[in-house]
């Protein structure tokens, strides 16, 4: 099976500065990786390349299948992944349910997609007519949840997707991430929560290299993963 | 890509029903730019009504500027940026929802605006239908080119200073051009005002023509 994601030696520069510096990442699909690292190892940067956000200045980036300097393929991609990162992308004057149904109309989801998205991560009923700017900082990682489930992509990109979140959110992440896994989709995430992030983790890869990363190395995860919760 | 324009210019009129910017800003800015326009020439009435159309033209551009604004800083937040590059939406259909959305906003204020006009400067209305095509045309012509240049002015950090001094001088044809119809329209010779009328036409299909094709590339580079 073709992986998910191949890169190999790629430059990725913000402005002059070298973010990724070289990097080779191979991840099989159905896999979930955890990228760690510490801050400005340039994860972040990693997942936005994978996403189709960023170019390669050098080297090469196979994600899907796409190869990523080619900007049709970079669009091609950006419809087949979905990306949590510490920004929402939500807007505050509209509700909970019209951010998750513009959102998931954008990527052609159904109204079974999004209705079961917005019920996935508990945001259906009353809450569903609250508007954003309303929610606190858990509520809006949900709803940014249920707007990329209802994407339905086959590559989830998540940076910190614990972070903010309470212990019922936490495990309603990790049900999705084993759910989207056994639907077939691929799961990269980046993570400072290493005690669940590695137990979520089939293989962990080591971002070095400070903000200019020069490598990476994998390992196994510290344990095997835990039951999750069932999300209905 | 017309399915992509529907659904983003739905999204951003629902914003300002919610948000009401257009409705307690925009629209009040609106009348105090044409109260203070009449105080300023009032002690000639003439002038009023002689001006009526350039300053009901000038106040719908100050508006066009702020619904301009408004409409990138909605996407500029908490990384809509990034989440409308990520969406799947066509380029095209992002440009052509956001225009439309920007000129049902100046579709309101210019009702408004002649019922400021006739009410406060007396301004007899004639020639309605060369005045409609006028609206409808330099409306089409703001809307394009202000969310061609909203989009380029969007990713710099002196955005709102920066997009009046880029934009003005692009829509100071749709100015003169509105202007001039409007001049024929109300109390001259409505034939002449047809070729302006043209002119405004000709304005928005360039716009229209030119955003839908590098919309995109300035979502990605700017």
């Amino acid at each position: 099976m073709e992986p998910a994601v191949q890169l190999r030696g790629a430059v990725t520069l913000l402005g002059r500065f070298p973010a990724l510096a070289g990097i080779d990442l191979d991840v099989a699909a159905g896999e979930i990786v955890l990228l760690r690292g510490p801050n400005g190892a340039g994860k972040t940067t990693l997942l936005r390349l994978c996403a189709g956000l960023l170019s390669v200045s050098r080297g090469t980036a196979v994600v899907l299948g796409h190869d990523l300097p080619h900007r049709r393929a970079v669009r091609a991609l950006r419809r087949r992944v979905g990306l949590l990162g510490h920004a929402t992308g939500l807007y505050d004057e509209l509700t909970v349910a019209d951010n998750v149904r513009f959102w998931g109309r954008a990527a052609g989801a159904s109204r079974e997609d999004i209705a079961g998205a917005l019920a996935a991560c508990g945001l259906d009923g009353r809450l569903g007519d609250v508007l954003v700017v309303n929610l606190s900082a858990g509520q809006r990682r949900r709803t940014s949840l249920a707007c990329l489930l209802a994407r339905r992509p086959e590559l989830w990109l998540l940076d910190e997707p614990h972070a903010g979140l309470d212990q019922d959110g936490r495990d309603l992440v990790d049900g999705l991430v084993h759910r989207a896994v056994a639907s077939g989709a691929t799961v990269v995430l980046a993570s400072h929560d290493l005690d669940r992030a590695e137990a979520l983790a089939d293989r962990v890869v080591t971002v070095a290299g400070g903000t200019t990363t020069t490598g990476i190395t994998s390992g196994p995860p510290a344990e095997p993963a835990p039951e999750v919760a069932r999300v209905s | 890509m017309f399915r992509d324009a529907s659904l983003m210019a739905g999204k951003d009129l629902r914003i300002e029903l919610r948000s009401r910017v257009t409705l307690q800003q925009v629209l009040p800015f609106a009348v105090l730019v044409l109260i203070l326009f009449g105080i300023a020439l009032d002690p000639d009435r003439g002038v009023l009504g002689r001006a009526s159309g350039g300053l009901f033209w000038v106040t719908v551009l100050f508006c066009a500027l702020l619904a301009i604004q408004r409409a990138f800083t909605i996407e500029a937040a908490d990384g809509g940026r990034d989440a409308l590059r990520l969406s799947g939406l066509d380029p095209a259909g992002i440009f052509l929802g956001k225009a439309a959305a920007i000129a049902a906003q100046l579709v309101a204020v210019e009702v408004l605006l002649a019922a400021g006009v006739v009410i406060m400067y007396g301004t007899e209305v004639t020639g309605v239908p060369l005045l409609l095509a006028t609206c409808l045309a330099a409306t089409a012509g703001l809307a394009a080119a202000g969310t061609l240049y909203g989009v380029l002015a969007a990713g710099l950090r002196v955005r709102e200073t920066l997009l009046p001094i880029l934009l003005l001088p692009v829509l100071t044809p749709v100015l003169i051009g509105a202007t001039k119809a409007f001049e024929a329209a109300l109390g001259g010779v409505a034939a002449d005002g047809w070729p302006w009328c043209g002119l405004l036409l000709v304005f928005a299909l360039l716009y229209l023509t030119f955003g839908t094709l590098a919309f995109g590339t300035l979502l990605e580079e700017s």
